[in-house]
């Protein structure tokens, strides 16, 4: 579903992503985990072009997504992201983060989008959530919102960096959990995370990259019980 | 002190002020929409238009008020123009709206510039267009920002429209020097006007006050 080959990002003159090749299968669960500024997060955001790679191919279901006449908007509508930081509308209630997307982008008629986004909320657990501001919820139920918000536009796979690390331990449980049912329904994941319990569990392949580079990458059991390159042996070791 | 010229010269006053809060008003209202239009043209992707509004916001600035306002009373010279006092008046609110323009245009690109960028972001990523998110997502957040700031600097031109009884606008400040003028009182009348721009400014502030607590409700 998603071909990444041979990509490169500079920023000025740091070298972030060097020749980095990656496939990603449909309903497939991806997960990249690393050191602090090996690369996760930017590789991640290429995906999606939200950040723009110097060179290489970013091909989805087909299309090379890194071509001047690709309709980026368009792409990315099947592309759901999730971020640290949540980054909920907070200009607009819980309903209307969810609705804006389907409604503006898809035509779809306020009150199906409605009908939906309520659907959503409930599967994520904040269906009494709808008509509140964003500033009026934890960290776990913004996330969970924003992954809602994510859904709502029905993407093939969703893009998900570090969902859990801004928030307070007794709230990651609430969102892996909500992650884990996406998982389970077939959904196409690529993560990155720092929660190795969550990436063995649900991980059906876990990437390991050091340096801007993958280092190393396999099942779980692979990666987890029998890391083969030292880098990765000491970087578990910290967990 | 002697305040007893009030009973004879209240009217001169009354006038002036309503003279400086119809010319701020304008300034203002007239700076607004310059100043918006300055803000478009920066974050065009026009390079003449940026480099045109940057180089505007920043000479105007740059340099005295007192300046701009002899430069456009003497150099653009509305009173032959347009005639008489009319004339005058033109040349005060058109150099307190020009200068005022630049100050709100970085009042503008602030509001915008302090949304989190993880908001962009977040808009993109769900597949809106550029223009989308800015007037969906961004636009909104940054009016909170912007709107608080205008009113500040509404009380800013309230205080520097005295700056233009030097080229004979009857208001505040030229009326209580007229007074100060006839009555040979030195400070009286000055003081009189200080407590009425005082009055006027902190009941802006007042008001600015409860439009931040307000926005802030609603957040
Ligand atoms: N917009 C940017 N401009 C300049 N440098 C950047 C930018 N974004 C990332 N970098 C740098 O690129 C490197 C890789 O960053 P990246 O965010 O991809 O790392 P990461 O693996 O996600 O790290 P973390 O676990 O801390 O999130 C880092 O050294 C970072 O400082
Ligand atoms: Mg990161």
């Amino acid at each position: 579903m998603i071909e990444v080959k041979k990509l490169n990002k500079r920023f000025k003159n740091l070298h972030v992503l060097k020749d980095v090749d990656l496939k990603v299968q449909k309903g497939e669960v991806v997960v990249i985990i690393g050191p602090s500024g090996s690369g996760k997060s930017t590789l991640l955001r290429c995906l999606n072009l939200l950040e723009v790679p110097e060179s290489g191919d970013v091909i989805f279901e087909g299309i090379k997504i890194n071509d001047k006449d690709v309709d980026i908007n368009k792409i990315r509508q099947k592309m759901g992201m999730v971020f640290q930081s949540f980054n909920l509308f907070p200009n607009m209630t819980v309903l209307e983060n969810i609705t804006i997307s389907p409604i503006k982008l898809k035509k779809k008629p306020t009150e199906e989008a409605n009908r939906t986004a309520l659907d959503l909320l409930r599967r994520v657990g904040l269906g009494d959530k709808a008509n509140y501001y964003p500033s009026k919820l934890s960290g776990g139920q913004k996330q969970r919102v924003a992954i809602a918000r994510a859904l709502a536009m029905e993407p093939d796979v969703m893009l998900f960096d570090e969902p859990t690390s801004a928030l307070d331990p007794e709230m990651v449980k609430e969102v892996l959990t909500v992650m884990k049912e996406l998982a389970y329904d077939g959904m196409t994941m690529v993560i990155v995370t720092h929660e190795m319990n969550f990436a063995k569990e649900v991980g059906d392949r876990i990437i390991f990259m050091d340096g801007g580079k993958i280092v190393e990458e396999g099942s779980p059991d692979d990666i987890f019980t029998s890391p083969k390159s030292e880098r990765l042996r000491e970087f578990l070791s910290h967990f | 002190m002697n305040f007893d010229f009030l009973t004879k010269y209240y009217s001169f006053f009354i006038q002036g002020t309503k003279f400086t809060v119809f010319i701020a008003f304008f300034s203002v209202i007239l700076g607004i929409i310059f100043g918006t239009i300055l803000s478009l043209m920066r974050i065009s992707n026009n390079k003449i238009l940026k480099v045109v509004s940057t180089s505007y916001i920043e000479f105007m600035r740059g340099t005295p008020l007192l300046v701009q306002l002899f430069i456009i009373y003497y150099g653009l010279d509305f009173s032959n123009l347009i005639g008489g006092s009319f004339g005058d008046i033109a040349s005060g609110i058109v150099t307190l709206s020009l200068n005022s323009a630049a100050y709100v245009a970085e009042i503008i690109r602030s509001g915008i510039q302090s949304v989190d960028k993880g908001q962009m972001e977040a808009a993109r990523s769900l597949g809106m267009t550029y223009k989308m998110a800015m007037r969906y997502v961004i636009y909104p957040q940054a009016f909170k920002n912007i709107l608080p700031a205008l009113v500040n600097e509404f009380i800013v031109v309230i205080k520097e429209s005295s700056i233009v009884s030097i080229i004979g606008i009857h208001e505040l400040m030229y009326n209580a020097d007229t007074v100060r003028g006839v009555t040979f009182r030195p400070f009286e009348p000055l003081i009189i006007a200080a407590i009425i721009y005082f009055i006027l400014t902190t009941s802006l502030s007042r008001l600015l006050g409860n439009l931040e607590r307000r926005l802030k409700l609603s957040d």
